[in-house]
């Protein structure tokens, strides 16, 4: 295997992590608005991942760090190419980050509220618009020889994008649930289980006719048949895990299946990607990673970096989470720890 | 239609230069104050002295307001290269995205990390091991101020690449002659001083304020904030003037056009070479008059000697032409932005004078001995209105930094109109300029409402989350 293969798969493990953790962020963002009642439910699903939003926000910023440090061509055509759909993630990510800040200076109840309407707004338009440009990307666009990316309106927005962004905004959303499920006691938890059980039937719907479309509109199962289809299978499989997890009332499984699911999402993107990291119209203006790569030297020094640093952050990484694990009591009047 | 006053490059200029201006408000607050306020645990660590938890816990909830604004507004810089400069991105993605992937892998971990655990852990931790996570935030901090003034330092002065025969594009040769490269470590202490300058003033300036209030209970707290301010912006004043110094010492070296237009040198200078106060810049023509000089005193500031003679941007401009015109033509037009550089010299480096001269007659009149500072109300309000100084002060100096590269983006390398993205359009760049203008304008309103709100409140303030329980008919509830 080269270099720049493994920093391709090492791309893939940093945005799988990405999804797994800032999946539930996205997800117990989106339950202000479908779980709480009143702004004290509110501030207590907020509160859950205070500590860690922007910690598993990172992981995004390493992902594109990596992938500007070993395959810069593909950054540079992903990101100019869809571009208007990037800005949005962006607007997204920042009302989101100010949110919790801006939440616990607000006084009046207007100014809590609106903190809140960004952090709920906040938190859908970065899973729904980054899914979206992946699920455009992957089905081919025209792009030219120099490798700039030229998506029409109807390559960025189509059933597989749309359905695909839907789809992934779901999954976010039921993560969430799950780890709502894990980190608050109360009427809330077990509300956020009957949701759950409401929204994972939706789901599977949802799964199959991504998985459907993914057939129809890309060539995965023409290029890789075997592997895209165990991956879609596990896609579906760590779903049920989940919905196992919220009918008998274990929110581990829940959880472990719902974040899973979600990593899996890239794997099979990335999958079917291999050996390209763009896919044009004209096979000839596919950019490959070996093109795509940076110089072996490079990639030496960035392997060496990456192996040392990345279990050190692991471990603290989980060392932080391990901090905060007594459950919130939304009823308690200062959220403890 | 558009395209006559807009162009692609300079709309997109203009973003960078709007994004970064605004990231570089809070990024150096946030470094400063994370540094001080770690500071200020350690001493009631140490010293178990409650008045020093008391403005960790204050200057703390400031710092996280920054801190917050500096997050979101970092992505952008980080998507915008693709985004924007896509051809940059592939010419320089061999030297740029390491230093940038360390810089998140390295740095911003760590204070992510260990920023949200020290936000929620002042009950659990003794005093010590809490100030350690904020010095690990504030470590965090610094590192990323390394690697990602590495990368600007690339641009300003290449070392350890090779350009690629068959691509085009830089190759790395040399990654320790990256990190070692001599304008970082001349760039990086000028920037982190003047980062701990930008936080003191602030805290100084919001005492100020707060002793303006006239609150009893408050009195202690301010006055010793406001002296912690005042002595951590004199030395910190006086360290990045310094730091600045030799800053200069290597841009006459690397880059003499950038050093000469922040002089306003069109000829060649007499030797010893008299430093100019002020004058007046014919940028078109390449004329400057009306000078105001100190003999000699240039040839100290080049060269910490009392002889030399200092190059103009005339001489330079010739040189640059034989040396590149070659590769990149004879239309190139070398001159730098003079007014730009010039002034914005000179608004820098007189602010950091005038926060010194603040500084220590704050310090005299506020001294243990006298404890009069309160009396004196013009003092206070001249010290609360020097909190936005430093902030203009950071901005000149990248003005200089980035300004004085022009026409290059890498120096000697690659210019600025090759860099832009081929995809990029000018609708898309000027609904992407609104929107971030827009966001900018309501963040940075609503972060400054915020920071008063705090010091309105005062530091013994009961959170405002004991309030929630309040009955929503009952007259708190409809707020003051």
């Amino acid at each position: 295997m080269t270099l720049s293969t493994l920093w391709f798969i090492l791309i893939g493990l940093l945005f799988s992590i990405f999804l797994f953790l800032e999946g539930f962020d996205f997800g117990v963002g989106m339950s202000t608005r479908f779980l709480a009642k009143d702004d004290q439910e509110r501030t207590a699903i907020m509160s859950t991942i205070g500590p860690h939003w922007d910690g598993n926000e990172t992981w995004l910023v390493t992902a594109g760090g990596a992938m500007f440090a070993s395959l810069p061509l593909w950054y540079a055509s992903l990101f100019s190419g869809y571009y208007i759909l990037f800005l949005l993630v962006l607007v997204g990510l920042i009302l989101r980050g100010v949110s919790f800040e801006f939440h616990k200076h607000a006084e009046t109840k207007a100014g809590k509220n609106m903190w809140m309407w960004t952090f709920f707004i906040g938190s859908i338009m970065p899973p729904f618009f980054l899914c979206m440009i992946l699920l455009s990307m992957v089905q081919g666009i025209p792009m030219d020889a120099q490798g700039n990316a030229f998506p029409t309106f109807f390559n960025v927005v189509n059933l597989l994008s749309i359905v695909g962004g839907v789809a992934g905004t779901l999954l976010s959303l039921v993560h969430g649930l799950n780890f709502i499920r894990l980190r608050i006691e109360g009427p809330l938890r077990d509300r956020a289980r009957k949701l759950n059980k409401i929204l994972y039937p939706i789901l599977f719907v949802g799964e199959v006719i991504f998985a459907v479309l993914v057939f129809l509109q890309t060539d995965f199962f023409t290029k890789r048949f075997g592997s895209s289809l165990f991956i879609t299978v596990l896609i579906v499989l760590f779903s049920l895990l989940g919905y196992y997890g919220v009918l008998k009332d274990r929110e581990g499984w829940s959880f472990a299946g719902s974040g899973l699911s979600l990593s899996m999402v890239i794997v099979l993107l990335f999958n079917g990607l291999f050996p390209r990291v763009m896919i044009a119209t004209n096979p000839a203006h596919s950019i490959l990673i070996k093109e795509a790569a940076n110089s072996h030297y490079t990639l030496t020094i960035m392997t060496i970096v990456a192996c040392i640093l990345v279990p050190i952050v692991a471990i603290y990484f989980i060392w932080s989470y391990s901090l905060f694990t007594k459950r919130i009591n939304p009823r308690e009047n200062t959220v403890k720890y | 239609m558009l395209n006559v006053g807009l162009s692609i490059v300079s709309l997109a200029r203009f973003q960078f230069a709007m994004t970064t201006v605004f990231h570089f408000f809070f990024v150096p607050f946030s470094i400063g104050m994370g540094f001080l306020v770690a500071i200020m645990e350690t001493i009631y660590a140490v010293k178990k002295d409650k008045v020093y938890l008391d403005m960790a816990k204050f200057w703390g909830k400031i710092f996280l307001l920054s801190f917050a604004v500096g997050i979101v507004t970092g992505i952008i810089q980080e998507f915008q290269f693709g985004m924007n400069w896509s051809e940059y991105s592939r010419f320089m993605g061999d030297v740029f995205g390491a230093p940038l992937a360390i810089e998140a892998l390295l740095a911003f971990f760590i204070e992510s990390v260990f920023i949200g655990i020290w936000m929620f852990t002042w009950d659990r931790f003794r005093p010590g091991v809490h100030a350690f996570m904020i010095w690990m935030t504030s470590i965090g901090t610094m590192l990323s101020a390394i690697w990602i003034l590495a990368a600007n330092s690339f641009m300003q002065h290449p070392t350890g690449f090779k350009i690629n025969s068959t691509t085009g594009r830089i190759q790395l040769t040399d990654f320790g002659a990256v990190v070692a490269n001599p304008q970082l470590w001349k760039v990086f202490p000028h920037v982190i001083l003047a980062a701990f300058m930008t936080a003191a003033v602030v805290i100084a300036g919001i005492s100020a304020w707060g002793l303006l209030r006239k609150k009893k209970e408050e009195n202690h707290f301010f006055k010793t904030s406001l002296r912690f301010g005042l002595w951590a912006s004199l030395i910190f004043a006086i360290l990045s003037a310094g730091a600045g110094d030799l800053q200069t010492q290597q841009i006459i070296k690397d880059q003499p056009m950038k050093f000469a237009a922040t002089e306003g040198i069109y000829k060649d200078t007499k030797d010893p070479a008299p430093w100019t106060v002020v004058e007046m810049i014919n940028a078109k023509d390449h004329k400057a008059s009306g000078q105001i000089e100190v003999p000699g005193v240039l040839s100290i500031l080049a060269y910490h000697k009392l002889s030399g003679s200092v190059k103009g941007m005339d001489t330079i401009n010739k040189e640059l032409h034989a040396k590149y015109d070659k590769q990149f033509g004879k239309d190139m037009n070398y001159y730098v932005p003079p007014k730009t550089l010039f002034w914005s010299f000179r608004v820098m480096t007189g602010i950091d004078a005038l926060i010194m001269l603040v500084a220590l007659v704050g310090l005299i009149f506020s001294r243990k001995k006298k404890d009069t500072i309160e009396n004196h109300k013009w003092m206070l309000v001249v010290l609360g209105l020097c909190i936005w100084v430093p902030f203009i002060g950071n901005s000149a100096g990248w003005f200089i930094t980035e300004f004085g590269r022009y026409p290059w983006i890498v120096y000697g390398l690659f210019t600025i109109a090759q860099a832009v993205s081929p995809t990029s359009t000018v609708a898309s760049l000027l609904f992407s300029n609104i929107v971030y203008f827009l966001l900018f304008l309501f963040l940075g309103g609503v972060m400054v409402w915020y920071c008063r709100q705090t010091l309105h409140h005062g530091p013994y303030y009961e959170e405002a989350d004991s309030k929630q329980n309040v009955d929503p008919f009952a007259k708190e509830a409809f707020g003051k």
